[in-house]
């Protein structure tokens, strides 16, 4: 019984780290829509932008669904409770 | 001198005329005062997100502001006594854009009015609504019994 229980650890254990490569789940990290040469600038005025990072019921997305980078997410934010606070976008919507 | 954004909102129910003879007015203050305005839009009529003392709609006006800190505290001064100025925002900014505003390009392009086009979810995931609100919490075994109310039928 012991050789068995060793024998297939043994086992387990290669077959684990060949499958660790080939996950099911695997998704490619996206980078953040703010950087690079194309990116847009993060602008309190352009609402057609922040809407895009903002629920349906106007929250704000967080960034792992986003994949904002956490110095734009920042940015974003302030950007959005800006329009918000000048009746571009809402603060909540029922 | 630095450099501004300022947006304000006028009051629904003023004519364009009249915001204009408003903008001018704010303008005026910042030249008195040693600044000067680079660029002046007007987005019009424009729907509000919500209520605002009452609007719901307003008119906005957008001055980038090249001035000394003392005018445009003077300008957001007489905003603030303005009754027609229902809000106002101004942010200190690294440079001046040049040309028309993100918001003027939306309205030049005709794309102002259609918000919803369908909510998509980002990259390959699917939209994902927001948390549901929580409910009010299960009583616990510590906490203290319902009060009886006095004359209740038991």
């Amino acid at each position: 019984m012991s050789e068995e229980r060793g024998q297939g650890g043994q086992g387990a254990g290669g077959g684990g780290r060949g499958g660790g490569t080939r996950r099911p789940f695997f998704r490619r990290r996206k980078s953040c829509p703010f950087s690079g040469p194309h990116a847009p600038k993060i602008d309190h005025k352009d609402i057609k932008l922040l809407q895009r990072f903002v629920s349906e019921r106007g929250k704000i997305v967080p960034s792992r669904i986003t994949a904002v980078s956490a110095k734009k997410q920042r940015e974003l934010a302030q950007a959005i409770k800006r329009a918000r606070f000048l009746g571009l976008l809402p603060y909540s919507v029922r | 001198m630095s450099f501004y954004e300022s947006v304000f909102i006028a009051r629904q129910d003023i004519s364009a005329a009249q915001v204009e003879a408003l903008a001018d007015g704010f303008a005026q203050v910042i030249q008195d005062n040693g600044g000067k305005v680079a660029k002046r839009e007007y987005w019009g009529l424009r729907n509000l997100a919500y209520r605002i003392k009452k609007n719901r709609k307003g008119h906005y006006v957008l001055f980038n502001l090249d001035a000394p800190p003392a005018a445009v505290n003077e300008m957001e001064r007489t905003m603030r006594i303005n009754e027609d100025v229902v809000r106002y925002l101004t942010v200190r900014v690294e440079a001046l854009e040049e040309g028309p505003s993100a918001m003027m390009q939306a309205r030049a392009r005709g794309d102002d009015r259609d918000r919803e086009r369908g909510r998509r979810g980002f990259g390959d995931r699917e939209p994902r609504g927001d948390r549901e609100p929580r409910g009010d919490r299960e009583p616990r075994a510590g906490d203290a019994p319902p009060r009886e109310r006095e004359g209740a039928p038991s």
